[in-house]
């Protein structure tokens, strides 16, 4: 029975989220800390370089990395207050049973016995499939891998995926089918050397702060941007050329685009015709894609389209990027393609200031799908339906064919199958599902049906207040390892310190588990070095190729580049300088992306396009972040930004609070009036959780190649609140910033 | 022995408001927990520009020019300090003559703290502490011909026009290639001062002229000088 046997507000008081700003230290003005620790910033797919002040096994503070090439000492707010989560009142120390009123404290071999003796019970009644598994890319690559060969040799299950489904999976998709491969084409150093940069659907100076310096660069040597967002981000600000679009519209605007260049003849026509395939065809495509007929769907001006398509044309160099806000949707996968036949329509890809990419969002988004807690993927990014990439890694293993599952459910499929009964039980770590899944209402429904539900985590995660057990886990600091960023440079990750009091760390839960459940001759690891070994025999051949790249190598570079086949290879930070994609036939394939509406627009009933996305203060689902005084006094909770037309047409006014409402659900959230946003849109950030879930209100329905679920895009309306909705809310509002007692 | 400080640029254009400035500065354990960088919201729901505002370090000092307890020193380098601590008698001059709204008494020691451009760090040649991790370099410590070979779109200045008066500061602030000076509106609200220095002096007169040393026996001052810019109050603050 996974339900709460007692009240939230119950919950929030025993175990947070409490937020807390003072050094575990103290404030010392004489305080040497005995080492700093060069590591790497938790928050997002920059894993920016950072220096961890460790005194007494203690993070006390910390210093910035200048000598880190990519980010030479910069850092974000999230990353400046990182710190302050080590040692947090709210860390979880012990395993905790659930019991009629809340939880108990219970001892390693309780917990883990009660765990073991439920996966096997739930197994042997309904099958191994039967019981499932949800990850996280916040893991280091070393976890990540230990996920994926725990799920399927200790487990036993095909049922394992993870939150990139969230995240990555539409760029993943889109590139596999334009490369060949999933990765960033770049390293972002040809960032400054573009003439042209183009932000299609991402917040950079919000979402990956660090990278905002790389366009300004590219700005003082004379670039211009172009940027595409419903909003006006603090980026979108300082663009020559913003596109407002609907949102879901982007793929008739990237036709449109095309079709301009096209018709201008801003082709690299040698490139398109010897070094691609499908061009023809994608031509065609777009004859009809007038800027006027984009124009319409967008609701941008035909001429500024013509302009975009202009500059965009007639670049000697660019650099093209995009994130969640194309790739969240049911078409994430298509609008990755339309933007990559813009960058191979014009042939500027794999020369010096000429790139693309997407950019990760999650710490380790990159490293964590290559290698293996994705539910259709095995370690090199190699496919769990290819038989040669299955024997590969049999053979790694130590297994036959006829022991490693096939392809499992996504995600929210697994979610679905709860629901119906086909799933019984779940492991989470590193996982958030009611604050990071589309229509959370839906998601507390199925994690209330499970027979068993058992939560990894080092706080007290929404999602764990419905775990039967919970066993408190390590953080990112406190495991060694290494994680690949954005522009697949591997990093490594350093354990400053060791898990407090009674918690572990990850790698020994999961070795733990794997052991009691009679798998320990698969899982011997002396330590997670030993893991990383494993890891590049595993990718050896595969795209993702880690097999030249060692941890010594990785500190005395600052990072190494994958692929990197051998130990003498150089890494690779930028790939296609040879003109050849990593398809077989070594061609950039094109694929034409026609216009199609989104899951769910508006209509006379939900009028408005409602949309979702970060806050700079703010991680994922803010499970490490809400607990952070300094980022949480900035941006305590969810607010509906709106634009003054539409505030005035419904008679709304700053800071009042209304209630937004989708088919799936409602959100009362206070209001901020702001011009910088289209007046058929509203937005709300993502990171709460229960009434405050911006995700109570998103739509569960797929990209059908991805899986990717359509946060980007759902109609509402908005209403102002009644009484009763407002003092909750304000009620709720004042637990966001209650400090431990 | 060549001085170890540089120098200071701000470039408002490429603030994103991220507050990571403020995070690092309040890190500091002279200061425990509060930044002394303040980050305002320029045209809340107009525009997302925000702007970072640290000591401009002027060349004669408002703050220390209106001290009526000589509280305010500045060194050979040209930093500005916070207020010494066994002479401030926390009167808010230097906060009421400041053009830049910077000072402030920290209400519970009852001291004027201010930036001192991370006088720690940067005495021991280190780059003051929001400008190492700015992320977008609106905030640059280095020296002239850096930041020109860096950013030729855009030139540093250091001369302010307030009413009738010219501020000097030793920080620079990147501006377009065919500004030469800042020239900001000086309301009329300050009794006839035609700039901040005057202004300065006109606030240290009245304390002078009427005795005064303890700030709980002369009428208050005027609140604000008008300043355009309105400080982030934070989200807490919301309902």
């Amino acid at each position: 029975m996974a339900n709460p046997s007692t009240t939230q507000d119950e919950y929030i008081a025993r175990y947070g989220p409490h937020v807390s700003d003072t050094p575990v230290s103290g404030w010392t003005a004489d305080m040497v800390p005995d080492e700093l620790v060069k590591t790497h910033c938790c928050f997002c797919g920059m894993q920016c370089g950072i220096q961890l002040a460790v005194k007494d096994n203690k993070v006390v503070g910390f210093e910035p990395w200048e000598e880190f090439p990519f980010n030479e000492g910069r850092l974000c707010p999230k990353g400046v207050k990182r710190y302050m989560q080590t040692h947090h009142p709210d860390r979880l120390t012990d395993p905790l049973i659930r019991t009629e009123n809340g939880f108990r404290k219970a001892t390693w071999d309780e917990a883990l016995s009660l765990v073991v003796s439920r996966i096997k019970d739930i197994q042997a009644r309904k099958g191994n499939n039967a019981f499932a598994m949800m990850s996280g890319v916040s893991l280091s690559n070393e976890k990540s891998y230990l996920v994926g060969k725990f799920a399927r040799l200790a487990l036993r299950t095909a049922n394992l995926d993870y939150n990139g489904r969230f995240c990555m999976v539409s760029a993943g998709g889109g590139n596999k089918k334009a490369f060949g491969i999933d990765r960033t084409a770049n390293s972002w150093e040809d960032i400054p050397k573009a003439k042209v940069i183009f932000l299609s659907g991402t917040n950079v100076s919000e979402c990956f702060p660090t990278l905002t310096h790389y366009i300004w660069q590219a700005r003082d040597n004379g670039a211009q941007l172009i940027v595409v967002d419903p909003r006006v981000t603090p980026i979108a600000r300082t663009a020559e050329y913003h596109l407002a679009v609907r949102p879901g519209t982007d793929s008739a605007l990237n036709q449109a685009l095309l079709h301009e260049l096209v018709r201008n003849d801003w082709i690299d026509h040698k490139f398109v015709t010897e070094n691609c395939k499908g061009w023809e065809e994608l031509k065609e495509s777009v004859r009809e894609c007038t800027p006027e007929w984009a124009g319409a769907i967008c609701g941008v001006e035909p001429a500024l389209i013509r302009r975009v398509a202009e500059v965009w044309g007639t670049a000697p160099t660019s650099f093209l990027m995009h994130a969640r806000g194309i790739e969240q949707h049911t078409k994430g996968v298509e609008n990755v393609l339309g933007l990559i036949n813009l960058v191979l329509a014009t042939g500027r890809i794999g020369r010096e200031g000429c790139g693309y990419g997407t950019i990760t969002g999650q710490g380790n988004g990159q490293g964590g799908r290559e290698h293996g807690h994705k539910c259709d993927q095995l370690p090199g990014n190699r496919d769990i339906e290819n038989p040669e990439h299955r024997a590969h890694i049999c053979k790694v293993w130590g297994i036959t064919d006829d022991e490693l599952p096939h392809k499992g459910k996504t995600a929210v499929e697994i979610f679905e199958a709860i629901h119906e009964g086909e799933i019984a039980g779940l492991i989470n770590i590193c996982c958030n599902p009611l604050v990071s899944h589309p229509d959370t209402n839906y998601v507390r429904e199925a994690v209330g049906k499970m027979e068993f539900f058992c939560v990894i985590d080092f706080f007290m995660s929404e999602t764990a207040r419905y775990a039967d057990v919970i066993l408190p886990g390590s953080l990112h600091e406190e495991e060694e390892g290494t994680s690949t960023t954005a522009e697949a440079r591997v990093v490594r990750i350093r354990a400053a310190v060791t898990p407090p009091a009674n918690a572990r760390t990850d790698t020994e839960i999961l070795l733990e588990i794997a052991r009691r459940l009679d798998a320990e001759d698969k899982f011997t690891y002396a330590d997670n070095r030993a893991i990383f070994e494993e890891l590049r025999a595993a990718s050896k051949g595969g795209t993702a190729d880690y097999a030249g790249i060692t941890w010594e190598r990785i500190e005395k570079e600052m990072g190494v580049f994958w692929p990197c086949p051998e130990i003498g290879h150089p890494g690779t930070r930028r790939l296609f300088e040879n003109g050849r994609s990593y398809h077989p036939d070594g061609k950039f394939h094109l694929h034409p992306t026609p216009y199609r509406p989104s899951f769910e627009v508006p209509d006379a009933e939900y009028p408005l396009y409602y949309t979702t996305g970060r806050s700079v203060y703010h991680y994922l689902s803010g499970t490490q972040t809400r607990r952070i005084k300094f980022l949480v006094e900035k941006c305590p909770g969810p607010v509906c930004e709106m634009h003054p037309m539409l505030a005035e047409k419904l008679g709304f006014k700053e800071r009042q609070i209304v209630t937004l409402e989708t088919r799936r659900g409602s959100i009362t959230v206070p209001l901020r009036v702001t011009e910088g946003i289209r007046p058929d849109t509203v937005f709300v950030p993502y990171h709460w959780a229960e009434r405050l879930a911006a995700n109570q209100l998103t739509v569960r329905a797929l990209d059908p190649i991805s899986k990717m679920p359509e946060f980007k895009v759902a109609a509402c309306r908005v209403r102002a609140a009644n009484k009763e909705e407002a003092d909750r809310l304000r009620a709720e509002w004042k637990t966001l910033i209650q400090e431990a007692s | 022995m060549s001085s170890p400080f540089k120098e200071f640029f701000i470039d408002f254009q490429r603030c994103i408001g991220c507050d990571a400035c403020a995070a690092a500065c309040s890190e500091c354990n002279t200061h425990r927990g509060e930044p002394m960088i303040h980050v305002d919201k320029t045209d809340p729901g107009h525009s997302p520009q925000t702007t970072p505002m640290v000591c401009m370090h002027c060349k004669e000092p408002a703050c220390a020019l209106s001290c009526p307890a000589d509280a305010i020193k500045i060194d050979e380098n040209g930093i500005v300090h916070s207020s010494l601590k066994p002479r401030c008698i926390a009167c808010r001059n230097c906060e009421l003559a400041c053009p830049f709204g910077v000072p402030k008494i920290s209400e519970n020691i009852q001291q004027m703290q201010k930036c001192d451009m991370c006088f720690d760090r940067t005495n021991a040649g280190k780059k003051p502490m929001c400008a190492t991790v700015c992320p977008t370099g609106a905030l640059f410590y280095g020296t002239l011909d850096e930041i020109r070979a860096l950013r030729p779109q855009s030139k540093p200045i250091n001369r302010w026009r307030f009413g009738r008066q010219t501020v000097e500061t030793r920080v620079w602030v990147m501006v377009p290639t065919d500004v030469d000076e800042m020239v900001v509106d000086w309301p009329e609200l300050m009794a006839g001062a035609e700039g901040p220095v005057d202004l300065a002096m006109k606030l240290k007169e009245r304390f002078q002229l009427e005795g005064i040393m303890d700030p709980e026996n002369h009428e208050p001052l005027p609140e604000s000088l008008g300043s355009e810019t309105t400080t982030s109050p934070g989200e807490a603050e919301f309902l």
